[in-house]
């Protein structure tokens, strides 16, 4: 399928989604966000598919919404934002996070406003060293959205995710990392490799567990210890009927590698 | 017995599991889907103790045929053979789990509001959008949900035709859990062999009482269950079970 605004590529169980709008820093508008929504069908639909990238073309990852776009800023008339957010970012961010592979965000340049929360929702944020993160809702009178207000004070605590949101300042790579905010950095010589060779990692890694794992801690967020027990049971008698639980015990008996199938 | 729409299977001799098998229209209910549901209940040997009624880990049921509906006007839905169907369903006596994943709209909401207890997994999606047609629930719909729900809750999902997720579900008490879609299956089974444990005749007694709540006032429904109390009193069962309790052992009920 021919994408105009992302570039979709797949090979031995990888699948990379490019942001490709890089004249206006891969700024999410209609037609991308329809994109946006077939492409991760399809990723859901391939089973053969064990690893997700999400990256962006050009100099930025993602700025957020195309603020061009007539869908939020026509002149004509009074625009609901919401009703924008209900039926575009809503289900986009949704889609990522309950993604059943592990998905990584290799983050090439900035990201800004929904551009960060999109890094947000994905398992493994991965950054070079030269990019920022940026909160610029608190610029324009608006409100963080995909997620934001969500997952940063989870992840960077209240007092500086009022201090990101609140103010909007540049949030360099190696502060975010070291806030907690995002998952590894690394030069822009090493990224591309550092990132291939995790997802060449999860391409043969027991993809039913890990969609267990990620379900078990995307939902302790909003679980009680009691709940998350209950959880934990039954997510661990599903994963009890794998074939890949069957060939960890075999490989382990038999002192050799584990050859996981992803089911 | 064969059927088209729907696959059977017994589980522990003791707990029969109906899936529907049309996922290819996401289990919409045809007639015939409702009518073979309805035979295999009627049908049941004694050994079944429980049912799970599911549409497998996509869909539970989007809900009526469309293509039958669009023929059908006022004198052929009064009299039409359908209701048998959902009677059936509805004066069965052993207790039904739905197991529930994915979207469950319409027809199928009304299906899993005659089983006894709603598992969802986490995917699922209740509704009743028939307002959308411009037509309303004609199954128990409207009746079932204020019951469970309440009536804001019911009138919101009903006069919008608006979906609301599983957690939502919950909290609105329309349906008892929500689990990992992964595991739907395994817990609504878990259920259904605890009840399977218990005494049959002890279990159908609860569900007919606990249901004579929707066409009774609270006088004539404590009537009802004081007499089937009676009833519960005189069985085999209970003197195994209360012997069972005193020699600290497990009881082995027979449903006599």
């Amino acid at each position: 399928m021919a994408f105009e605004t992302i570039k979709y590529e797949s090979s031995e169980g990888i699948a990379t989604v490019t942001f490709n709008r890089p004249e206006v820093f891969n700024s999410l508008n209609e037609v991308m966000h329809k994109e946006l929504k077939s492409v991760i069908s399809i990723i859901k639909k391939d089973k053969s598919l064990r690893v997700l990238i999400i990256t962006g073309e050009g100099k930025a990852f993602c700025a957020g919404q195309d603020l061009n776009d007539r869908s939020v800023n026509n002149e004509d008339e009074e625009l609901d934002l919401g009703e924008s957010i209900e039926r575009k970012y809503n289900p986009l961010i949704k889609s990522i996070y309950n993604l059943e592979i592990p998905v990584i965000c290799k983050i090439n340049g900035v990201a800004a406003g929904a551009g960060v929360g999109i890094a947000l929702a994905c398992d493994f944020v991965i950054a070079h060293e030269k990019v920022s993160f940026i909160q610029a809702f608190c610029k324009i009178g608006l409100v963080p959205d995909s997620g934001n207000s969500y997952f940063l004070p989870k992840l960077v605590g209240m007092a500086r995710a009022k201090e990101l949101c609140m103010l909007g300042d540049k949030l360099p790579a190696q502060t975010a990392l070291e806030y907690g905010l995002i998952s590894r950095v690394y030069s822009i010589d090493t990224i591309d490799e550092e990132v291939q060779k995790l997802a060449v990692h999860f391409s043969k890694a027991p993809t039913y567990g890990l969609s267990l794992i990620k379900k078990a801690l995307n939902e302790s967020n909003d679980n009680t210890l009691n709940e998350q027990l209950e959880l934990e049971k039954n997510l661990q008698r599903a994963a009890g009927h794998s074939n890949d639980y069957k060939e960890g015990v075999a490989a382990f008996l038999a002192k050799r590698t584990p050859e996981f199938k992803g089911n | 017995m064969s059927f088209k729409d729907i696959k059977v299977d017994i589980q522990n001799q003791s707990i029969l599991v109906i899936t529907l098998n049309r996922s290819d229209v996401f289990n919409a209910l045809r007639t015939n889907t409702l009518k073979e549901i309805a035979s295999v209940l009627i049908t049941c040997s004694d050994e079944i103790r429980c049912v799970v009624l599911t549409g497998g880990e996509k869909v539970f049921a989007a809900g009526a045929d469309i293509n039958e509906l669009d023929v059908k006007g006022a004198l052929e839905s009064i009299n039409d053979v359908r209701t048998s169907y959902w009677e059936i369903i509805k004066e069965f006596k052993k207790p039904i789990i739905a197991s529930v994943n994915g979207f469950c709209l319409g027809g199928g909401c009304e299906l899993a509001m005659h089983c006894d207890i709603i598992i969802a997994g986490d995917n699922a999606q209740f509704g009743q959008p028939e307002i959308n047609l411009g037509i309303m629930p004609g199954a128990g719909g409207t009746q079932r949900t204020v019951k469970a729900m309440g009536k804001s809750n019911a009138m919101l999902m009903l006069l919008t035709g608006t979906f609301i997720d599983a957690k939502a579900a919950q909290k609105m008490n329309l349906i008892s859990e929500v689990v990992p879609v992964q595991t739907t299956m395994l817990r609504s089974l878990e259920i259904a062999k605890l009840i399977a444990s218990k005494s049959p005749l002890a279990a159908s007694a609860i569900k007919s009482a606990v249901l004579a709540s929707y066409d009774n006032g609270l006088s004539a429904s404590l009537k009802y269950e004081k007499m089937v109390f009676s009833g519960v009193l005189s069985t085999q069962d209970k003197k195994e079970g209360i012997q069972a309790f005193q020699e600290k052992r497990k009881p082995k009920f027979k449903g006599i």
